[in-house]
């Protein structure tokens, strides 16, 4: 390929790009992502290679492996354009079928159709299914029709118009005013106006300076970034680019965690494509600007998502935190001014530069403009990747994208912010999302994680579990941090264990208080975070496991028993066969019981109890009752049904 | 762990010192553990000292200073998995194994090692083993899935 040298010429590009290719020419599109490589994509992805080969169709068919597209609950995703007809949960044995049907009869396949679940109805397209019909895709939605590794699928949606409209004809300055008029606020946790750090760096001292992507995405049940930077690492590399120019800096660093071996991939092609055309390296465009990109793998330390520890990493040392009396944007890495933001952050940049910051503040509310990138999991019928206005209510979320809690199950929270974010229950979810918003209510927006949880799940033990990933995340630097978590841990784990005590709560009080006070850093700062809003919302439950040692969700292993109800148990031994610890007596007509001694609290007897019977049980805060005696257990059928 | 090897993982990068993570990772990915000899072997190479080395490789969870099993175990304890049941996964594989996560077992046969997010949790509670992911876990089917490995 030779390079484009001119803004001119990348336009000519893309116009002789789009003549080449038939918009009306059958491509199947097939969800690529690491998520639906879990799901079996890759065996899909052979069988559609197989069997377009089988018919012949190679000339007529285009086949492209996209990132990933959002819904992850039903993936392996097909989708056929030009009809946009989608197919959900595809499986190697369904292709066959899809390309003899669909492809070649162009006859609608109805069982890989998605249903609707409120109206039975089956839906055809794409954007009439309500999870992607209720979001506003500005950022993630290129995804669906990039093939990642070629750079034309990218440049054919008009990809890098932004970095030649700043290149030709925006000055430093020019692209430094629009990020700040958009007021494009930090997606990566703290929501820190973009241009204003920008600026900051800009103005600093000294020529040599640097951009960095964060892409050390560690909050436990987010992978947006993952999937942005490896379905489309282009648009970061645009975002940064354009960046780079308004700061003045000529090297740039992509920090990715190596758990991610994919974006990892996926970002080197795309930096290795971008500077065959020139649009990286040395005299982009033409224009006389030079900026080259390294990617740095993270070796697995949640802390080193904190702009000062990501850089500490980056010089090749142990990623500690450090005071920030002088921001990084000011003194960073090797002691240079550094810009450093998240993938979600650089990859608004295009679309603000492209669009203009009128275009972008539309969407949002007054302080939070433009889009967020959520990832939704958890207790939720539709888990997968969304975006939605800032402003948009977390019910809408929750009910019209997410489709709401599986199993007829009662919604109990809502998870915002990672590790450090805070739980926030029924009668806060008609708040708007936005950065301050949400950190009003006692939570916040950290990188976009949204865990949903239901009745079955245990407000104390969550903060206990946030409160151990963050003890065992802490690099031990500042005392707060390292101790006063590590005592918080202890006292809300013996809470779950049955062993709290009067005071218990007054004492994580003031523990938090002094982890606010006084940590070094962001991880220690609001560390008492998931303490302090589960406390906040869901006191009640603190209190039944210190007074009462009663799990109210039943679900704190030691507070729980499992218990077979006599009078239900129809002796059907599944649960019988299935207990992995034989904890469990009985046989034919045997009514079983449940050794307690033996008893590991697995929970398989519950899962595994016929629900028209129902006779497995959880309970707490009451003794189990005495196993009934032996020659009480026979059951004595009147009519035999079987 | 043979030396030309090592030599040439640190000629890709250079032989740069701030790629020194870089460096031990591919030293990880290699070999699966990093043994004494390679550390040195870095140490003179980049002209780190080995306390800084020693730092990194305990400091960040990628990397492991003793030999691993034939079989990876990851765990999601992600918040998604968790609240789906990741626990009582993770107590089924440790009863099983009879190891705590960080742990090999003795005949080296499994390695066992909890993740914060493995980034599927439409599957969760997940459990990886040797990179083949196996989605929506339970104690029983944790059993069975752990049987098909020796």
């Amino acid at each position: 390929m030779p390079r484009i040298n001119s803004p001119a010429e990348l336009e000519a590009f893309r116009r002789n790009l789009l003549s080449e290719r038939d918009p009306n020419k059958t491509c199947i599109t097939l969800c690529s992502g690491s998520a639906c490589h879990a799901s079996g994509s890759r065996e899909v992805a052979a069988s559609i290679q197989e069997e377009i080969q089988k018919h012949g169709l190679n000339a007529e068919v285009e086949f492209r492996r996209t990132g990933c597209h959002g819904f992850c609950e039903r993936g392996p995703i097909i989708v056929i354009r030009p009809e946009e007809i989608c197919y959900f949960q595809i499986k190697p044995e369904d292709v066959p079928e899809i390309v003899s049907e669909t492809i070649k009869e162009k006859k609608v396949i109805e069982r890989l159709l998605y249903t609707d679940p409120a109206t039975n109805e089956k839906i055809v397209h794409e954007s009439d299914i309500p999870f992607y019909k209720n979001q506003g895709r500005i950022v993630f939605g290129s995804n669906v029709s990039v093939d990642p590794k070629n750079i034309d699928d990218y440049l054919a949606i008009c990809g890098y118009s932004a970095l030649a409209k700043v290149l030709s004809g925006m000055t430093p300055d020019q692209v430094l005013q629009e990020v700040k008029k958009a007021n494009l606020r930090g997606r990566g946790g703290g929501g820190f106006p973009a241009g204003t750090k920008w600026e900051g760096s800009r103005n600093a001292p000294g020529d040599v300076k640097y951009v960095i992507v964060n892409a050390d995405e560690g909050d436990p049940g987010a992978y947006m970034d993952r999937s942005l930077l490896e379905g489309n690492p282009h648009s970061v590399l645009e975002g940064l680019t354009i960046g780079a120019y308004a700061i003045g800096s000529h090297e740039g660093y992509i920090y990715v965690r190596q758990e991610y071996p994919l974006a990892v991939e996926n970002v080197n092609i795309a930096i290795q494509q971008a500077e065959e055309f020139g649009l990286l390296g040395k005299n982009i465009l033409g224009s006389g600007f030079d900026f080259i990109v390294k990617v740095h793998r993270g070796a697995g330390a949640f802390v080193c998502g904190e702009s000062t520890a990501l850089m500490t990493a980056l010089e090749g040392r142990a990623g500690e935190p450090r005071p920030k009396y002088v921001r990084s944007n000011v003194v960073g890495l090797w002691g240079r001014p550094s810009v450093l933001n998240n993938v979600e952050t650089w990859a608004n940049v295009p679309l603000i530069i492209n669009n203009g910051a009128d275009w972008f503040t539309q969407f949002g509310t007054d302080t939070s403009k433009g889009t967020k990138i959520f990832s939704l999991v958890g207790k939720i019928t539709n888990t997968g990747l969304v975006e939605v206005p800032m402003g948009t209510p977390l019910r809408d979320i929750i009910y019209k994208i997410g489709g709401g809690i599986p199993g007829g199950k009662k919604f109990k929270a809502v998870q915002t912010g990672g590790p450090s974010g805070g739980c926030l229950p029924e009668e806060l979810l008609d708040l708007p999302v936005g950065f301050d918003e949400l950190t009003k209510a006692g939570s916040m927006m950290g990188s976009g994680g949204m865990i949903i949880m239901d009745e079955d799940t245990c407000m104390v033990d969550i903060a206990r579990y946030f409160l151990e990933f963050l003890t065992e995340e802490s690099c031990g630097k500042c005392v707060p941090c390292r101790e006063g978590m590590r005592q918080m841990l202890k006292i809300l784990t013996n809470i779950t264990k049955g062993k709290g005590k009067d005071g218990d709560i007054e004492l994580l009080e003031l523990l938090s208080e002094t982890a606010i006070e006084a940590a070094l850093c962001a991880l220690g700062k609001s560390s008492p975070n998931p303490f302090l809003s589960t406390l906040q919302h869901f006191r009640e439950e603190y209190e039944a496991h210190i007074k009462e040692k009663r799990c109210p969700a039943l679900s704190c292993k030691e507070l729980i028993s499992y218990y077979i109800d006599p009078d239900k148990c129809q002796a059907c031994m599944n649960c019988l066969r299935k207990c992995p610890s034989e904890a469990i007596t009985g046989g034919k007509r045997q009514i079983h019981v449940i050794d307690q001694e033996k008893c590991t609290k697995c929970g398989t007897c519950f899962e595994v109890c016929p629900s028209r019977f129902a006779a497995a049980k959880k309970i707490s805060g009451e003794p189990v009752p005495p196993p009934i005696p032996e020659e009480a257990r026979t059951i004595v059928r009147k009519s035999k049904e079987k | 762990m043979d030396k030309d090897i090592i030599d040439q993982i640190i000629d890709k990068h250079n032989c740069e010192p701030s790629y020194l993570i870089q460096v031990l990772l591919d030293i990880q990915a290699e070999n699966n553990w990093l043994p004494r000899e390679a550390l040195e072997r870095v140490a003179e190479r980049l002209q780190v000292p080995m306390t800084r080395i020693q730092h990194i490789a305990t400091f960040y969870k990628a990397f492991s200073l003793v030999p691993k099993g034939r079989h990876q175990i990851h765990i999601c304890v992600g918040t998604a998995c968790h609240v789906r049941g990741a626990s009582r996964v993770l107590d089924t594989v440790q009863g099983l194994t009879g190891i705590e996560p960080g742990e090999t077992d003795l005949d080296l046969k499994f390695s066992l090692e909890t993740v914060n997010c493995l980034g599927c949790c439409a599957l969760g509670p997940v459990v990886d083993i040797d990179g083949k992911t196996h989605g929506k876990m339970a104690p029983a089917k944790t059993a069975d899935v752990l049987k098909n490995y020796d």
